[in-house]
């Protein structure tokens, strides 16, 4: 265990969780997928800056931690919108029609899987399987998950971020 | 909570050693429980194609290109990273296994552009070799050939993306024997690619010695010598396995 | 915590829920909570306030009723009326009929086959205990499994336990636990892991979920017993990040158990040491596989390595590591407090005790069940499914998700087990069960699961990370029109190839969707590739075989 440990890249409060999370595993190298999470809960994505910081402290190569971060698909390295979509591709979702509400809001709004719109209101996201087979189709409204949803619901709802203005 | 990561990995269970006696392609021969069926295998002048291992390096199993067939296992198994055992009847040579290699280097074909005519590496290449050897005569997949950039931002090596095969043999040869783990690998599928620190230009690389290794043990023309012309790259790994005893032995 | 303290608990606990004359269960699982339920619950409990009730009639949140088709779900105790899509305003109505009759239109049959036909050991507490409560787990007889275990048996009869139990893995392997338990149990080593497995990747699959939000103590249980039974003193719950509520739920029984002493140092009194902690997964489906799993506790990229050596020998670490599922260890407490017979005498030879399945797709009562091995494919959609809505026609029953295989009609009255399930070609898998009718295209369901392996391939091995977007295309191929016979000749000589040479289960079962819709579907194929037609209406090509929608990849 490395006895210094290097500074955060600035002084928002944010690193705190960070340090707490590495902390508490020890800066043990296993922890490196928790500090992640930690990371993406605290600023929404993974910087290359916040990859570095981690890779220092928890003594890793930094081409693990970008290997890492790249393999596990609930990472990302970009920035999101402001709101979250998250379509659910599982089966059962699938077999009711996701894939409609993906083209619509595709059609409707110009944004594909994993885009943000130009203006950074929203992103599109998918997920495989949300858990919620028996209310299929689901969608994951900014973390909060609706059922049996139809292209007209969800073009409602990504419309009420807009502001009705779209 | 922590303090049970305090110790070092344990390795893998080996008992003492133990001689164990097996039948390769009808033949009686013998080693010892910590030797896999490839090292059996090449003692006793039995080839086995192979692809991502390499004497002196860890074994991953993951090119399938050594698969065998042994008698009473439910699959076939990988000889590189499959421990001999007493008893066991190997074959190699089986018409199934033969065919299962061809149209596996026949999906790497497909899968990248390893167009031989124009690689520095035409002529010492692993896998060109290899495709011969199992009389791949043509390509029975659409190649899906994506177009994939080439960094040449090193001064003296390269990495051209479109050559690469995967086998994780530079990965392992930074990390257990470089010891700077340059190199790992990044996204998954069919986006997997072998990456340097935080997917920087290799020329910016923080880790990177400039030993060379990596392009020494590539089997292919993806890791190369600038200013190598086409066809000129020979590449050299008979210095692995001694470098492995000495560093134990530091 | 002691026994005799346990039992003072538990009494003083359940002295104090009788006091109450009606005590109103509001499902608050996943299901019921996106459908509405806290709002619910919370309706309730601020009529009751106002009422000034607060005396007579309880609210609890619960977990998983099942029916989650039906929710907001609401069972009313000790009359056990059971109620289905309950919504705020439906609250006053419901408690002004508590002493009288139940309210009509809302009621659901206690006696419909969906809830009659369920024999429940690993849900036999949800949507009747309060997840969050530790004293409802202990009422219902929670951790008696353990300190039987600790304080009366040896680690050998723990194993033997579950050796006479029959109990086969349920995270689709179907691997005998007893056998597994010894393994561990025996391999040297001066250190050892218990590994949850809930990462539970198959789309269509939502029983281990269910069962960590519902009975959240079930698993701490099982994992202590199963330590004790191999001589582990540390444990890891692999738990998907996709499951919020999971893993909140957990985290809290786990600081409870540890506070009753349930976790920790000398439990119960005894030599017995062992903790908990949770690692999160990062959406990765093949973290499911062993060996990914334990490399992605380590910290590192989920891919998975040849085995032998097996976990059981040289786990995480490099130290012997049982993993079982959820609903396996979900089984171990029960099975400790009934006995090995008892759980034996359910089931057939082959497949003792029950399965929990997920209901989905074109079903009526969507939603979990759980039900005797041995039962037929038809009890189970006809009966306790409630049928196909809307009178469509059955075709064909999903299970295994993007391992298994697709089972037809002709196969209805097959008996639910390991073996009869491989048979036709797919695999009892981890509980997944997706009802499909006219309107599926078979090329079309076999096309959305090989997307799915190839975008989950770890990329490691060629025949997985290579073969199967070449089987991609040639699906997509097929479903645009496009597509010959000699495509399809390739497409079965690649299946053959890909579930032969791949190094993991990802890549040596990513074949079986596509073997198993041509085996019993192969017209539908047939169709796309010479008359240019899908005869389910969900590819529609243009003359020039170029897609209008539905196929595009
Ligand atoms: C690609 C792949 C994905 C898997 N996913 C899961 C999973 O999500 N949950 C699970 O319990 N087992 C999963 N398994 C099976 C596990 O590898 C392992 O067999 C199981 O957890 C053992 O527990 P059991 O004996 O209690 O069934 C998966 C296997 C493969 C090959
Ligand atoms: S079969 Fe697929 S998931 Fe498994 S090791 Fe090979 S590439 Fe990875
Ligand atoms: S398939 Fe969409 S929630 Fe499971
Ligand atoms: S050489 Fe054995 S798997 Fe690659």
């Amino acid at each position: 265990m490395p006895l210094k440990k290097t500074q955060p890249p600035s002084d928002d409060k944010r690193w705190k969780l960070i340090n707490a999370a590495m902390r508490r595993h020890g800066y043990h190298r296993s922890a490196l997928i928790e500090v992640l999470h930690a990371v993406q809960d605290a600023f929404g994505f993974l910087e290359d800056e916040a990859l570095e910081y981690v890779a220092d402290n928890l003594t890793l190569p930094p081409s693990m931690v970008y290997g890492v971060a790249t393999f596990y698909h609930f990472f990302t390295l970009k920035p999101k919108g402001e709101h979250a979509c998250v379509i659910c591709t599982g089966t059962a979702c699938y077999i009711k029609g996701a894939g409609d509400i993906i083209d619509e809001i595709q059609d409707k709004f110009g944004v594909g899987p994993g885009e943000t719109s130009q203006d950074g209101k929203f992103s599109l996201l998918t997920a495989r399987c949300v858990g919620a087979c028996s209310l299929a189709p689901a969608v994951v409204y900014d973390g909060e998950v609706a059922g049996h949803q139809t292209p007209e619901d969800v073009i409602k709802t990504i419309q009420e971020w807009f502001g009705n203005d779209t | 909570m922590v303090a049970h990561l305090n110790r070092k990995r344990r390795d893998p269970v080996r008992t003492r050693r133990k001689v164990k006696t097996l039948k390769i392609n009808g033949l009686d021969v013998s080693g010892t429980d910590e030797q896999t069926i490839l090292e059996v295998a090449r003692e006793n002048d039995i080839s086995i194609p192979t692809l991502c291992t390499l004497e002196g390096l860890s074994n991953i199993g993951a090119c399938r290109i050594c698969l065998v067939e042994v008698e009473g296992a439910r699959r076939l198994l990988p000889a590189c990273a499959t421990l001999i055992d007493e008893g066991m009847v190997v074959k190699t040579k089986t018409p199934r296994v033969v065919e299962y290699r061809r149209k596996l280097v026949e999906l790497l074909f497909a899968e990248k552009n390893h167009y031989c005519a124009v690689c520095v590496s035409n002529g010492h290449c692993e896998l060109q070799q290899l495709a011969e050897d199992l009389g791949v005569d043509h390509i029975r997949y659409p190649y899906v050939y994506p177009e994939l950039n080439v960094d040449a931002t090193h001064a003296e090596l390269g990495v051209d993306h479109n050559r690469c095969v995967l086998c994780q043999r530079c990965v392992r040869v930074c990390d257990e024997l470089e010891g700077a783990h340059t190199w790992d690998m990044m996204d998954r599928g069919e986006n997997t690619r072998v990456v340097t620190d935080m997917h920087q230009n290799w020329g910016e690389s923080k880790t990177c010695t400039e030993c060379g290794k990596c392009v020494q043990v590539c089997p292919t023309g993806a890791l190369f010598k600038k200013g190598s012309a086409v066809g000129e790259l020979e590449k050299e790994t008979e210095f692995l396995p001694y470098l492995k005893v000495m560093r134990e032995e530091q | 915590m002691i026994p005799d303290e346990l039992n003072e608990m538990a009494e003083e606990h359940s002295q104090k829920q009788n006091s109450f004359a009606h005590r109103i269960h509001v499902c608050a699982a996943a299901g019921c909570r996106s459908s509405g339920g806290e709002k619910v619950a919370s309706a309730f409990e601020d009529e009751i306030k106002e009422r000034g009730q607060t005396e007579k009639i309880a609210v609890k949140r619960t977990g998983c009723m099942g029916l989650c088709a039906e929710g907001p779900m609401v069972i009313v105790y000790p009359d056990e009326t059971i109620y289905g899509k309950v919504s705020p305003a439906d609250v006053a109505e419901i408690i002004d009929s508590l002493d009288g009759s139940p309210v009509e239109r809302l009621s659901l049959d206690s006696e419909m086959p969906f809830f009659s036909e369920q024999t429940q050991v690993v849900l036999e507490n949800a949507g009747r205990t309060e997840p969050e409560s530790l004293e409802d787990y202990i009422v219902a007889e929670g951790y008696s499994g353990l300190i039987t275990a600790i304080t009366e048996m040896t680690p050998d009869e723990v194993v033997n336990e579950m050796t006479k139990s029959g109990l086969r893995g349920r995270g689709g392997g179907g691997f005998p636990t007893g056998l597994k338990w010894s393994t561990v149990a025996k391999a040297d080593g001066d250190k050892k892991y218990v590994v949850c497995n809930a990462d539970e990747g198959d789309p269509g699959a939502f029983m281990d979920r269910s069962v960590l939000e519902s009975d959240p103590h079930r698993i701490i249980e099982g994992m202590a017993i199963a330590a004790y039974a191999v001589g582990a003193d540390h444990g890891y719950v692999y738990l998907r990040a996709e499951y919020p509520l999971a893993i909140e739920r957990l985290k809290k029984a786990i600081r409870q158990a540890k506070r009753a002493g349930f976790l920790g140092t000398e439990i119960c009194d005894t030599q017995f040491d062992f903790s908990i902690e949770i690692r999160l997964g990062a959406g990765a489906f093949v973290c499911g596989e062993e060996t990914a799993l334990m490399a992605s506790i380590e910290g590192r990229r989920g891919q998975p390595r040849p085995r032998p050596p097996y976990p059981a020998n040289y786990g995480l670490w490099g130290f012997p590591t049982l993993i079982n599922n959820v609903e396996t260890l979900g089984n171990v407490p029960t099975i400790l407090r009934k006995g090995g017979e008892w759980f034996a005498s359910i089931g057939t030879d082959d497949s003792k005790g029950t399965k929990v399945f997920a209901l989905a797709g074109r079903i009526v009562n969507t939603g979990l069940v759980e039900v005797p091995m041995g039962i037929t494919l038809r009890e189970i959609i006809f009966d306790i499914g409630g049928g196909i809505p809307g009178g469509g026609n059955f075709k064909a029953l999903q299970t295994g998700g993007p391992s298994g295989g697709c089972i037809p009609a002709q196969y209805l009255d097959m008996p639910v087990d390991y073996g009869s399930l491989a048979k036709v070609g797919s695999i009892m898998g981890s509980g997944g069960m997706i009802v499909m009718d006219d309107s599926s295209c078979m090329v079309d369901v076999a096309k959305y699961f090989m997307d799915f392996c190839r975008t989950e391939s770890c990329g490691k091995c060629i025949p997985c990370r290579a073969g199967t977007p070449q089987m991609h295309k040639i699906l997509t191929k097929i479903t645009n029109g496009e597509a010959t016979h000699r495509d399809l000749d390739i497409l079965k000589d690649l299946c053959d190839l890909v579930e032969n040479t791949s190094l993991c289960g990802l890549g040596q079962t990513s074949a079986n969707p596509v073997k198993s819709t041509l085996k019993y579907f192969e017209e539908e194929y047939i169709a796309h590739i010479e008359q240019g037609e899908c005869p389910a209406g969900v590819c529609k090509f243009k003359r020039t075989g170029e897609v209008i929608n539905g196929c595009s990849s």
